[in-house]
């Protein structure tokens, strides 16, 4: 029989009991400051890339940490890494870091980076 | 009877000022600038209900009118220390000397310098005011934009230079939630047919008839409210403001031009406060002063006969300023009589 | 390379099995020459395999100036650095000493003692009798070297040269701060090991010539005073002399053996460095022989680890240079390669401080870009198709640089000076800015920063404008070194500096004191100091910081760490507030929209970029 009203795209609802948020756990694991963020849309409003096309920083952050992740990886392949939503993020969370590690997880690339933190022999 | 110094002559100091008096105490009331009230006599209305600022400074000026209030104007005391027979010692800046007691410091804020967010164009752009400079257009009625006409569209921007880290100051200044819905509510019923656009993170109506006063603006008023922060602003040939923001609700990127840019401008600790924080050593966060116990010794600081309040504390609205300076009185007049 | 190998070794083992019937020869000869055969056919190995890991660009340098004239500044480089450590002694004169001492010290035993073994053995000798000169000599009638005494004598005065030098080395592990440095390198274990071989050295060889001395009477002052101390106390015997000149030849063939695995490799590498760079190989983004020069040029000396602002303020010490080539160098240690190369702010400061001059940020780059290879896609930017083009002849193109939206002082001033001189101008970013790609260069995204950067060229070669003029030292290195632009670029800075001498654009001399700051990118990565300076003192007064231009200090916010937080930053700007605060201004000065964003109002002290001060200061015809 087919499932109506449930399709794969996120367009429709978000329904959290079905999440899994493994990716998300890995991005705050790697990127910890991203959880102060409050969505203002600082980022968002800045953004260089966002000048020329539909992409919306913070629309796809947020999607992610709810655990709609299908399509954020083409979307986010538009950024051009300029710094400038760093700049004015009033939580001073590492936004950069938080692109480069959201594409990162979703091309199941493994990375060490948080090993910075510790001492290395 | 001992002797008391109050420093700082605004609404806090002045009505502990005026209760100590009462109470027989003899109060040196100490202000740096040459008149008093001075951050509250910029105010054209005060929120809920819209009271003259001046009125409240009218009233205050009477409650000097006390014999045992001695004002000292234009004496910036930038040192207090502690003799050995526990007598305070105040120094100004030209160097003289004044003993009392005990000590009460209110020497309140200073709104956050717009300049340091440089990209909003405060300084650069004739289009773009402060809250305290909309207030003066407000009270002398002379709400133009950068041109000298009357403006058709005016953008408010709220948590500038506070909840910002790139400030240095995390914290949320309380106030200007509802001080940006009183502006644009004064401003509609001045300017009937401007546009008038509230950018915000969040709507912080924490007081009595605060919520009451956002639906006011909404209701009556056709103020718009769009959830989402300013990232900059820049210049158009024709002297207005291009904002940059995003329309967080839609998901949408938003450009708008206005013709005058309001920044809501957060409270930071007064150079007094900070040169005093430093000096006796009660100096807390950003440079505000720490109280030995927020919840219920929150007029005492760590060195005894010194005493603070207003809000050379934390953010505070003048009602809450002068509440806290009636109960800075109340503890200081007790801890004499025990 | 096995027909090499093969013919290498039958060669080596001939040689070895001959020395064993040379007259002037002893078994206790044989750890060295060992040693040496090892060493030369390692060191062999590795370059060759290098050399052909050139990349085509490199090789076609290599082929155009090998028979040039650039072998005689290159041979002047290798005597001034990697003999007289030049650079190393301008940082600190008992550093300098040190390295000099043990370097050009050994390398003046070796030379002069191979003159002193062919003077005393006219009729030839086996390779070795420099080395051992004092154990053969007796052997053999001096009476026809009339210089034996003059010999012997400066042969004891360069070996106490070294030793001195080795005392300072010693006192530098106890106590490193009168040499220069607060920190050193960690060492592995197999640098340990071929230290403790080198120390073993100079030590054993004065231990051995002085028995020798001791019993025959030859030798300079030193040895034969210190013989006489061993005669004293029984020790100057054959056996005891015979141990200690075993011990010096294992001392000298372990150190042999080990150099090509340690860091001691660095002797002979620096100066095929020197040689190559000298006949303009350059590196490019991926590994390629030259870069294995690189990688064992690095004598591990420490200095990227001094200056480096993450261990100054942060006191992280994992990551810096030495630690990263070393994490590319050694296969156990590549898997911290990538932390390691990330946790950089790519401020140049060790690469202006580096003795062998290594490329230390490029390098880092290619790791970088290695690990960024997975996802450094090529199809994110379609949208920038339809950016219009925009003719702008007979105009100048003004690029703000994307910071420069948020630093709107700036670039209203660079208009005001534009309007000032009747400039015609382009301002190509005033809506958005296409990022010039540098930053996603810098964090490893080649193919990305390509994008960019052909949209960006296409953009600017299309408008015809005559000069591409830009506020942000980001994008003027990367305009500068990684686009291929047909117009001239330049800095603000240059282009206020060319008006002002030209007289186009007149000042006023206002009384504000001034201290500059040097942008990383700007300074060190672009090496214009000098026309900010020029403008500063043209129009208000220029005081001196005690860490500038080359050692400037990182404001912290460039974009090259991905890693720290804004605590971190904050700390790293602040000691650069300080430096510039020191002198007491009444206005920082600045050339980038980064580091103004970073200093903004330093305790209460205001922060402008020189475009801010030149347009408030302009005087009208």
């Amino acid at each position: 029989m087919k499932q109506f009203g449930f399709t794969i795209s996120s367009g429709r609802s978000i329904n959290l009991d079905d999440t899994n948020f493994e990716k998300v756990d890995k991005l705050l694991e790697l990127v910890p400051s991203y959880k102060w963020c409050i969505g203002c849309g600082g980022c968002t409003a800045t953004c260089s890339a966002g000048g020329f096309s539909d992409f919306n920083i913070r629309r796809i952050h947020t999607a992610f940490i709810r655990g709609q992740y299908s399509e954020l990886d083409k979307k986010l392949r538009q950024c051009m890494l300029c710094g400038k939503c760093l700049l004015v993020c009033p939580r001073g969370v590492n936004t950069r870091a938080l692109i480069v590690n959201m594409r990162r997880i979703l091309a199941n690339v493994e990375t060490n980076t948080f090993k910075a933190k510790e001492v290395v022999q | 009877m001992k002797s008391i110094s109050i420093i700082g002559a605004g609404p806090a100091g002045i009505e502990a000022a005026s209760v100590l008096a009462r109470q027989g105490f003899a109060v040196t009331l100490f202000e740096k600038s040459s008149s008093v009230m001075k951050n509250v006599a910029d105010k054209a209305f005060l929120f809920p209900d819209f009271t003259a600022a001046a009125d409240i400074v009218e009233d205050m000026n009477k409650k000097l009118l006390n014999s045992n209030i001695t004002q000292r104007l234009d004496t910036d005391i930038v040192n207090l220390a502690r003799e050995d027979n526990n007598v305070w010692k105040l120094t100004d800046a030209k160097g003289n000397s004044y003993y009392s007691d005990l000590v009460l410091v209110a020497t309140g804020y200073t709104p956050f310098d717009a300049h340091r967010k440089e990209e909003l164009g405060y300084g650069i752009y004739g289009g773009v005011v402060t809250s305290l400079e909309m207030e003066k257009m407000i009270r002398y009625d002379q709400i133009v934009n950068s041109m000298g006409e009357r403006p058709r569209r005016v953008a408010f921007l709220q948590c500038v230079g506070s909840r910002d880290e790139k400030s240095g100051n995390h914290y949320c200044s309380k106030v200007c939630c509802v001080t940006a819905v009183k502006q644009a509510i004064e401003l509609k019923r001045r300017l009937p047919d401007v546009e008038a656009y509230i950018f915000y993170m969040d709507l912080r109506m924490w007081g009595q008839h605060f919520e009451e006063l956002y639906r006011q603006s909404q209701q009556e008023y056709g103020v718009r409210y769009i959830r989402g922060r300013i990232s900059e602003a820049s210049g158009t040939f024709d002297g207005r403001v291009q904002i940059k923001a995003e329309d967080t609700l839609m998901g949408l990127p938003l450009k708008m031009t206005t013709d005058l840019l309001v920044l809501m401008v957060g409270m930071e600790a007064s150079e007094g406060t900070r040169c005093l924080g430093k000096a006796c050593g009660i100096a807390g966060e950003y440079g505000f002063f720490q109280s030995v116990d927020p919840h219920l010794n929150d007029c005492r600081t760590s060195l005894d006969g010194l005493y603070v309040c207003g809000t050379c504390k934390r953010p505070m609205s003048i009602n809450d300023a002068v509440n806290d300076a009636r109960a800075a009185a109340v503890v200081l007049a007790l801890s004499v009589r025990d | 390379m096995t027909f090499f190998v093969v013919i290498y070794w039958i060669v080596a083992v001939g040689f070895l099995v001959w020395s064993v019937f040379n007259p002037y020869f002893s078994v206790y000869v044989m750890p060295f020459l060992v040693g040496v055969v090892l060493l030369l056919f390692f060191s062999i190995v590795k370059y060759w395999r290098w050399m052909s890991s050139f990349d085509k660009l490199q090789r076609a340098i290599i082929r155009k100036n090998i028979w040039s004239w650039r072998f005689l500044p290159a041979i002047w480089e290798a005597i001034r650095e990697s003999l007289l450590h030049w650079r190393i002694t301008k940082k600190n004169i008992l550093l300098g000493y040190m390295h000099r001492s043990l370097a050009f010290g050994w390398f003046l035993l070796i030379v002069v003692g191979a003159v002193q073994a062919k003077m005393a053995f006219p009729d030839g000798h086996p390779i070795w009798m420099a080395i051992f000169f004092n154990y053969f000599e007796p052997e053999v009638d001096l009476s026809a070297f009339a210089q034996a005494e003059f010999f012997a004598n400066l042969m004891d005065v360069l070996l106490l040269y070294v030793l001195t030098g080795l005392m300072l080395a010693m006192f530098k592990k106890v106590w490193s701060r009168p040499l220069g440095m607060k920190r050193t390198t960690r060492h592995t274990l197999m640098d340990r090991v071929a230290k403790l071989s080198l120390w073993c050295i100079f030590p054993l060889r004065l231990l051995s010539e002085s028995v020798t001395a001791g019993i025959n009477g030859n030798g300079g002052f030193l040895v034969t005073w210190l013989g006489g101390v061993f005669d004293s106390i029984g020790l100057a015997n054959p056996a005891f002399e015979y141990t200690c000149w075993l011990l010096y030849s294992v001392a000298l063939g372990v150190f042999f053996s080990l150099m090509p695995f340690s860091r001691y490799m660095h002797i002979f590498t620096e100066v095929f460095l020197i040689y190559f760079r000298q006949l303009g190989v350059r590196d490019s983004d991926k590994k390629t022989g030259y870069t294995m020069f690189e990688l064992s040029a690095c004598s591990r000396c420490g200095i990227c680890i001094d200056g480096c602002p993450m261990n100054r303020q942060l006191g992280i010490v994992n990551m810096q240079g030495v630690y990263m080539l070393q994490s590319v160098r050694n296969l156990e240690l590549q898997r911290n390669a990538e932390p390691i190369a990330e946790n950089c702010l790519m401020c140049d400061r060790c690469v202006a401080d580096c003795p062998v001059n290594l490329d230390l940020s490029l390098i880092r780059r290619q790791v970088r870009i290695k690990n960024k290879a997975a996802i450094d896609t090529k199809d994110g930017y379609g949208y920038l198709r339809d950016v219009q083009p925009f003719n702008a002849i007979g105009r100048v193109a003004y690029f703000g640089g994307c910071m420069s939206h948020l630093t709107p002082d700036i670039t209203s001033s660079m208009e005001t000076i534009f309007n000032a001189v009747g400039q015609k101008y382009w301002y190509m970013d005033r809506d958005e800015t296409i990022c010039c790609g540098r930053p996603l260069l810098q964090q490893g995204f080649e193919h990305q920063a390509f994008e960019l950067r052909r949209k960006n060229t296409e953009l600017i070669a299309n408008s015809k404008a005559t000069m591409l003029i830009t506020s942000c030292p980001i994008c003027y290195q990367s305009f500068k070194k990684e686009y291929r632009l047909p117009i001239p670029v330049l800095h603000h800075t240059e282009y206020i500096d060319m008006l002002i001498k030209s007289g186009r654009l007149k000042l006023r001399k206002d009384d504000r004191r001034v201290t500059y700051h040097d942008p990383c990118e700007l300074g060190r990565g672009c090496g214009i100091y000098d026309e900010p300076r020029d403008i500063l003192r043209a129009t208000t007064t220029l005081l001196k910081t005690a860490e500038e231009r080359e050692k400037s200090l990182c404001c912290g916010f460039n974009l090259g760490n991905p890693l720290l937080d804004l605590d971190q930053q904050t700390l790293i700007r602040n000691a650069a507030r300080d430096n510039l605060m020191a002198p007491h201004p009444d206005t920082i000065a600045t050339a980038c929209p980064m580091c103004k964003k970073a200093f903004a109002h330093a305790d209460n002290v205001p922060v402008k970029d020189i475009a801010e001060i030149v347009a408030e200061n302009i005087v009208k015809n």
